[in-house]
């Protein structure tokens, strides 16, 4: 049952090995806490429409599953859109058009298709809860990397006094703008998916 | 904005793929050789022009008369869904050598971020109808420049020693990365010297 979970934080790791949900993933690693924002709202449509489409799984028609699947997906997105415009209005402005464009993501379709629509409620939910977290795991990955190098900084929640910006001493002075803009995103992911190749081919000679 | 204006900012400036990353899988995808990436291109350039004019008069003609904006994610990509399998049943009863052409590709386009994009965009810059046409087809051009000329420059990879941890789908983004980079000479500075 632990499989279900583990198997999207590294093995089937959504962004690094079966490369869905790219566009929100580079659009949106600027920063860190766009990253969270993202991932966060990806968990939440995820496993609102695993659930749904389990629980539904014996009375969606066979022929219309697609569009019923999208329309759950909708649903749970427009959620995600309305209280983020309504609780973290500057996150949804930064994320813009991709927090609805969570709804061709096809991770979330990806995984309605594959397993919600034929596994048990309890699979779903740990499906759900795995891959969501591995999509923010690598989103987070990406956003780090392009952050630190290319701005000097890490962006996360403002907190009372704390302006929720971390500073690096030497690299804020000197940042490698390239990793910000949007080049620095596909050369990232790049680098990341040959650095992810080498590793599993290092372990398959090994075994 | 005038029309070519919309045109040189969804062609270059904005390029779906290079700076917005909208449509960056069927990019990686099917940019294998020319042939599928033409045919993609075409097919993405057609449903966007169509995608843009209908769901902009869906959502003024419709939505907003009833005060159902917050409804906008759900109606269009319901819209797209089903434009793209009419534009497949016509396209198949009309012409059965386009459909041959661009078949395999229309089932592909409805997850293609771009098309519920373009819709998206074109509502939130306020654009009348011509102009979210217009839009939408640039984007699709767009699209269709960037995936043509992707796959030209895999062929020729094809042909070079790339490192094996680099072989496909690495070596393509990184290709992409230096598209994008040099796809920057296009900014708003270009489209204020060039219409004033």
């Amino acid at each position: 049952m632990f499989n279900e979970f583990s198997k999207g934080l590294f093995k089937e790791n959504p962004i690094f090995i079966v490369l869905l949900g790219l566009c929100p993933a580079l659009a949106v690693s600027t920063q860190v806490i766009n990253a969270l924002g993202m991932g966060a709202g990806v968990i939440f449509v995820l496993l609102g429409s695993n659930i749904f489409v389990s629980l539904l799984k014996g009375f969606i028609p066979e022929k219309i599953r697609i569009p019923s699947y999208i329309v759950i997906i909708a649903s749970f997105v427009t959620i995600v859109d309305l209280v983020m415009k309504a609780y973290a209005p500057s996150l949804s402005r930064n994320l813009g058009v991709f927090v609805q464009l969570i709804v061709v993501n096809c991770v979330i379709l990806g995984r309605a298709e594959a397993f919600a629509s034929k596994k048990t409620l309890p699979e779903s939910i740990l499906d759900a809860l795995g891959m969501g977290l591995g999509f923010t795991l690598g989103l987070l990955l990406i956003s780090l990397i392009r952050e630190v190098f290319g701005a000097g900084t890490i962006t996360l929640f403002a907190m009372g006094s704390f302006d929720g910006v971390v500073r690096i001493p030497w690299l804020s002075a000197n940042p490698a703008r390239v990793l910000g803009l949007a080049s620095g995103a596909l050369l990232v992911m790049g680098f990341l998916k040959a650095l992810f190749n080498w590793l599993e081919d290092r372990k398959e000679r090994a075994a | 904005m005038t029309y070519i204006g919309i045109i040189i900012t969804f062609v270059f400036i904005n390029n779906f793929i290079l700076t917005q990353f909208l449509g960056l899988c069927p990019f990686i995808g099917v940019s294998r050789n020319t042939e599928s990436a033409v045919g993609m291109g075409f097919a993405v350039i057609f449903v966007m022009s169509m995608a843009s004019i209908t769901t902009w008069a869906i959502y003024n003609l419709i939505l907003v008369p009833l005060g159902l904006e917050f409804l906008q994610t759900i109606t269009f990509i319901l819209i797209i869904a089903t434009l793209v399998q009419f534009v497949e049943m016509v396209i198949q009863k009309v012409s059965p050598a386009l459909y041959k052409a661009l078949g395999i590709y229309l089932p592909l386009i409805t997850t293609n971020c771009a098309v519920l994009g373009i819709a998206l965009i074109a509502v939130r810059s306020e654009y009348n109808a011509p102009e979210s046409f217009v839009a939408g087809f640039a984007a699709g051009v767009g699209f269709l420049l960037a995936i043509l000329v992707m796959s030209t420059l895999r062929e020729k990879l094809d042909k070079e020693w790339v490192p094996k941890c680099f072989r496909g789908v690495p070596i393509a983004f990184v290709t992409a990365g230096l598209m994008a980079l040099a796809f920057m000479a296009f900014d708003k500075a270009l489209l204020k010297n060039l219409l004033g």
